[in-house]
Order: C-alpha cells, then structure tokens, then sequence
C-alpha cells in the first residue's frame, strides 16, 4: 500500500493521475474503432547527456552530480477526428545553462481534442499563437528550456468559409508548476477573399485580424495598488496583390507595472511592419518594428523567459555561423525602435555573373535604436514620442553572402558582417560599452563522391572594443547516408589578458540511420548557436562529453 | 488515488500495443490548418501529388543543412520530376522573425517548390519532427514511407533511389 511516487516530486500529482487516467479510458473507447480510419499511435524522443569537467579558465563550474541529463518521450494517439497526448519530461538535474527549476520529472504535458463540425475543442495543454505574436503566443523550444505552454481549455471554430474564430482559457506553465496568473483570450482571423465569393478570383487578397488578451492575477502588495485584470488588444493586416506582400500587426496593453519595467504605471504599444516583393530569382523583404513597453507575462513578477504571453519578434538576422554568435542580438520589451532590409538574387546559371552553376548573393541590414523618451515625475515613467528614433544604438549589422558554385562538386561561401553591439543594453551589464566588430567568414562544401564530402569553415572576427581577435577552423567530414565526424577550434587569439587566449576545441562523431540520430562529442563549448553534422541546436558554455539521441516513430 | 497512476499507465501500455499490433496501415499526413506565403490558411489535406511520390521537408531560413538540402534536391528537381512526377512541399517552421522572408529567401535561391508556413509548430508537433531538417516521403496515396533527419551530401541520390521505388509501386527494403 505505501507506494511512494519518487519519481514525480512536483505538485499536482492529483491532477496528472486524474489526467492520465481519462487518456487510458479514452484510448480504450478508441481502440475499439481503430482498425476503420487513419488512427496510429507515433511520438518522439530525445536525450542530452553531458559529464562535466570543472574548468575555470572558460567559467565552467564544477557540477557536483558530474553528469546531468535532460530527456523527452512524447506520446500521441491520434484517429481522424481525435487526438491525445502526453509527454514525459526528465531533468534529471537539468544540464548547465538551463534553468535549474527545471528539476526532476513527470508528466507535466498532456492533452485530448476533437474535431467536428468545424469545431475543435483541446482540453489540457496547448501551444497558440495570436497572429505576429505581439499580444500572445505560447510555444516551446526545448533545446533553450523555454516552455510557456497553456494549460486549460481552447475553442476553435469556422463558422463561415474564411472565418477562422478562437478563445481559450488558461494558467501557464512555469518549469514543473503553473504560474498565479489567469488568462483569456479570443482571437478572429478573416480572409475577405473566401468569405465573399465575388472576390474568391480578385488579384489583391485581403485578410483581416483582431485578438484580445486579458490576464488576472490577485494583487497581495502592501503598497501599491496594482491593476489586477491587464487586457491587450492587437489589429493585424495582410494585404498581398501579385508578387507583392504587405502584413503588419499593432498591439496595445493598458498599464501592467511589473518587474521588467520597474513598476511603471505606463501602457504600452508595439507595431510590426513587413513589406515583401518576390519573382522568380529575386526577392526583398523590408519590415520596420517599434516596442514600447510591451513586456507582458502572466506574472508581473517573473523575468528572462518565464512566464512570457508574447513574442516581440528580433527584426535581426538569425545567425548560424560560430563568430556570428558571439554578439546576438536580443529584444528589448521596454523599448526600441528599428528596422530591417533584405535583399536576396539568384544569377542563373550559364548567365555573365552566375557562371555555368550560378551565383547566389542576399544582402541584409537591419537597425535598432532606443525608443526617445522623456522622463516624468508620476507613476507612468516616462513618455515617448510615436514616430521619433531615440538616440542610442543598440544594434546595427551589415551582412554580405555570397554563395557560389564552381563545379558539380566544389561550392564556396563567402560572408563580411560587420556589427554594432551595445552589450551594456542587450545584456543587461554595466561598463562594457559599444562594440564595432568585423567578421569574415569562407565555407567550403567538397563533395568527393556519392557518398563522401566535405565541409571547412574559416572564421575571422576582430572586436576593438572588447576581446579583439577571434579565429575558428572547422572541418566536418560526412559519409552519407550514416556518419559524420567533425572537430572546431575557436580560438580567442587577440585577448589583452593572455589567460584569456582560450581555445575552445571541440568534436563529435555520428550516426543517423532514418529519424535516429545518436551523437557523443567532447569539447569546450561557448555558448550560441551550433550547427554541425546536419542539424542546428542550442549549446550552453561548458567542458565535457556528450552524448545526445534523438528518434521518432 | 496513487494507485490509479501506474493503472491507467498500463492500461496505457495495453492499449496501444492493441493499436500497434492490429494497425498495419501506415500513418497518413495528419490533418493540421497551416499557412500559405500570402498569410491564408489551409489544410493540410489539400497537399496531394495526384497518385505520384511526395516530399515532405521541414526547414527554416537559418538552418544550414535544411538549406542545403534543398539546394541539392533543387539541382536535380527537374529531372526527378521528370522521371517520377515527385513534388517537394517545403514547410517552413520559421516563426515572426523570419517568416516574412521565406517567399523572398525561396525565389532568390530559385527553387520550384510548393512552400508554406508552419509558424505554430503545429503540423511539426504531429508529425513528430524533433529538429529540422526533418524530410518525409509519402507515397500515391499519402501514407509516409520513408523518413529522416538530418543531411549529408550524397542523402539526396540515395532519396531519389527511394522515390522511383516508391513510384513504381514498389516496396522499400527497411
């Protein structure tokens, strides 16, 4: 009779096992139907495992358990018109760099819905998103920790061809528990074009959106008097004739003061603004982005990625490369104003400049400045003009790629950037200043046969203002369909303080056979974006070995 | 109460080793709402071949090997479609940020394929794609016969092996 649950030391246990046992019952009621229609039981699985070695000279902390691991199994059954699931999540203790209130495991996910009549009913947990995002959206990223997942009950329905109506009621999740918060939320998306039938063949299509947000959550300060129901309104368009595209959402919160903004009694505002024009062979894309208080969380307490209700998205490049990730640039929610162009050509093959294989260039800019603010003496902060580019610079970078192919065999990518970097705003720290940095970047791709090939990667960068010179070689060597082995160094060559002349060596060897993949590695790792043998992930710093395994079925 | 838990979770077990072990037919592309470039919204039953093989590949515009991929199956595309009648679905899993770019990013490297957006994570979530590239290959009649992750030069041709078999109507040695 003493059964002790040690393998879920979380709250909530009452409600996983009532849960759980609703999905076996409703799998059996299934399984009696499940030789008729499309129904299949299929998930995934993944597990990173690292062992850690103390090294200080890169800040690695010695890890008392020596090896931790983080490890997913998802679980789905799903038939034409209905769908569970349940995942099981273990952090067992979570690995460096993560954070550490992800501790122990359970089944923290799990979900039924439905489908009938244009109506689809999800009941548990949910990922949804409200138009751009700038009002709600709720996601995971599990190779990052972030998992704001909802948990509670979404209504979908079309009453009309082209209306596509939403609502959902929620508490969210924050590591193994929910957060106090309360949320509610509609939202309606109308595609002119299908509800009017007179316009199905119209050249210029036209969709509409509104959402709306509310969240609740009980004011227990002693001092302040703090607005315990924050609502958030958001208006999108999406208007596109031809080859043009034009799309953009505005989104308004009323006062939320909360830790991120230093409990200011401010509302807030953003606006996202995207241009596109496409033809074959060519492309460009303008968007132009303004925040202005929008930090909004289901807790006015939580900060980082806890508990966030929105997505304010970066109008910046998404790095891959090593150096390129040393200065990432992050989203501001209290304020910034800033833009972004992007230019992308294909010279076609056997033409003057695209050679007989034919060369690929894309350009980007992109610009973030402060919001211009002026101070006030009440509550509310401070106020801001609309329209006007504050002062400082918190971003700025200037990329050139360009992507030639010389032989059926031989390609070679070359890249500059060049960036301007506020760390002291994008990392929150004090007394780093402004950094000007260069990068140049050559990437070799050789292919010897079939089978065999070959990939280098030659790195520069040079940052005057903060660690100077950093090189990396990288050289990765695949034999298809099943192995790969790949080795970098990153070497931090031109630091004043020469204890900082870090190598940061690192390899690894796998294996991929259909969707299971199993890769070990041993090396120094900085923190970023890495992308090697196939697939793109997110490492924390650390020095150690590593094993990680994914598969699905 | 406690007891309950390791119950349903062999109820659980039971049950799907039912499914399994009646279930011999393959997995269908799931029905999920995705996006096309222009911002409207459609079903993922609408992604039909007419009979003939179909590629299903996740990406998104900063994965290099998902780029990669795609650039080698473009170099081929043509004659692929010629000799089996293949189509390649490119499903973008690029969120706000990037997503406007994907039209622009897919013509400025010249690739013929159909493209949509899946911003949400919701067709990846049922289609089980832990990280991209992930590439489906479904055969006439939507069932999913071969699938993998990651790329490696050279995955390309032994891919093509797979969709003539797969157009001919044969079966693929596992």
């Amino acid at each position: 009779m003493q059964f002790t649950f040690t393998y879920i030391p979380v709250i909530n246990k009452i409600q996983t096992l009532k849960i759980s046992s609703i999905i076996a019952l409703l799998f059996l009621i299934n399984n009696a139907k499940a030789q008729q229609g499309i129904s299949g039981i299929h998930g995934n699985f993944q597990t990173d495992i690292q062992y850690y070695n103390p090294d200080s000279a890169i800040n690695a902390p010695a890890v008392p358990e020596k090896v931790l691991a983080n490890s997913f199994l998802n679980l789905v059954y799903s038939s034409e018109n209905f769908s569970a699931g349940i995942r099981y999540e273990s952090f067992l203790n979570a690995l460096q760099g993560y954070d550490q209130r992800y501790k122990g495991n359970g089944f923290f996910y799990r979900y039924a819905s439905y489908t009938k009549d244009d109506l689809e009913v999800t009941a548990g947990n949910f990922y949804d998103q409200f138009g751009y995002g700038l009002i709600f959206r709720s996601y995971q990223e599990w190779g990052l920790g972030y998992d704001n997942a909802m948990d509670g009950i979404r209504v979908k329905f079309k009453p009309h061809d082209g209306v596509y109506l939403k609502g959902l009621v929620a508490k969210q999740r924050s590591f193994f528990d929910y957060g106090p918060g309360l949320v509610r939320g509609a939202d309606g998306e109308f595609n002119i074009n299908e509800i009017f039938t007179s316009l199905a063949e119209k050249k210029t299509k036209i969709i509409l959106g509104g959402s709306f947000i509310s969240k609740f959550q009980a004011d227990n300060d002693p001092i302040y008097k703090l607005p315990e129901n924050v609502s958030a309104y958001a208006g999108r368009l999406n208007l596109s004739r031809g080859n043009f595209n034009l799309g953009g959402e505005f989104a308004y919160k009323i006062n939320d003061p909360s830790s991120v903004n230093n409990f200011i009694y401010k509302n807030g505002q953003a606006l996202f603004l995207t241009a596109a024009y496409t033809q074959k062979g060519f492309g460009a894309t303008l968007a132009v982005k303004r925040i202005d208080n929008m930090n909004f969380r289901s807790d006015r307490t939580a900060i980082i990625t806890n508990l966030s209700l929105n997505f304010l998205p970066a109008t910046t490049k998404s790095q891959t490369y090593l150096l390129a990730n040393i200065y990432p640039y992050a989203t501001q929610p209290n304020g910034e104003m800033g833009g972004q162009a992007e230019v992308f050509y294909n010279f076609r093959p056997e033409s003057k400049l695209g050679g007989k294989y034919g060369t690929n260039i894309s350009l980007n800019y992109s610009r973030v400045n402060s919001i211009d603010t002026v101070a006030l003496d009440d509550e509310r902060g401070y106020e801001s003009d609309f329209l006007k580019l504050g002062d400082e610079t918190f971003f700025q970078e200037i990329n050139v790629e360009i992507n030639k192919k010389f032989s059926k065999d031989f390609k070679l990518i070359l890249t500059y950037i060049n960036q301007i970097y506020n760390i002291d705003v994008v990392q929150g720290l004090v007394g780093h200043g402004t950094v000007y940095d260069h990068i140049g970047i050559a990437e070799i791709n050789y292919k010897f046969n079939a089978k065999h090939s070959m990939r280098i990667e030659l790195q520069h960068l040079y940052a005057e203002q903060d660690a100077k010179n950093w090189a990396v070689v990288l050289a990765e060597y695949n034999i298809a369909p099943h192995w790969f082995v790949a080795a970098f160094d990153e070497y931090n060559y031109g630091n004043d303080d020469k204890d900082l002349r870090i190598h940061y060596f690192s390899g690894s060897l796998g294996y991929t056979k259909g969707v299971t993949r199993i890769a070990a590695g041993y090396g120094k790792q900085r923190q970023g974006l890495l992308c090697v043998g196939g697939v793109c992930r997110q490492v924390p710093a650390s020095n150690g070995y590593t094993l990680s395994i994914t598969s699905s079925f | 109460m406690k007891k309950i838990f390791p119950v349903s979770i062999f109820l659980c077990i039971i049950t799907l080793y039912n499914c399994y072990a009646q279930e011999k037919k393959l997995n269908i592309i799931p029905s999920v709402n995705i996006k096309k470039i222009n911002g409207s919204t459609i079903n993922t039953d609408s992604i039909t071949n007419d009979g003939k093989p179909l590629i299903i590949s996740f990406w998104a515009t900063w994965c290099k090997p998902c780029v990669m991929e795609l650039n080698a199956i473009a170099d081929n595309y043509k004659d692929w479609q010629k000799e089996t009648g293949v189509k390649l679905v490119a499903l973008s899993i690029d969120d706000t940020r990037t997503s406007p770019s994907v039209g622009p990013f897919v013509n400025g490297k010249g690739w013929d394929y159909e493209v949509y957006l899946d911003p949400n994570g919701d067709l990846k979530r049922a289609m089980n794609v832990n990280m991209v590239p992930h590439t489906f290959l479904l055969n006439g009649k939507r069932e999913i016969v071969d699938q993998h992750t990651s790329f490696a030069p050279g995955d390309e041709e032994q891919l093509f092996e797979k969709i003539k078999k797969v157009a001919a109507g044969q079966p693929l040695d596992k």
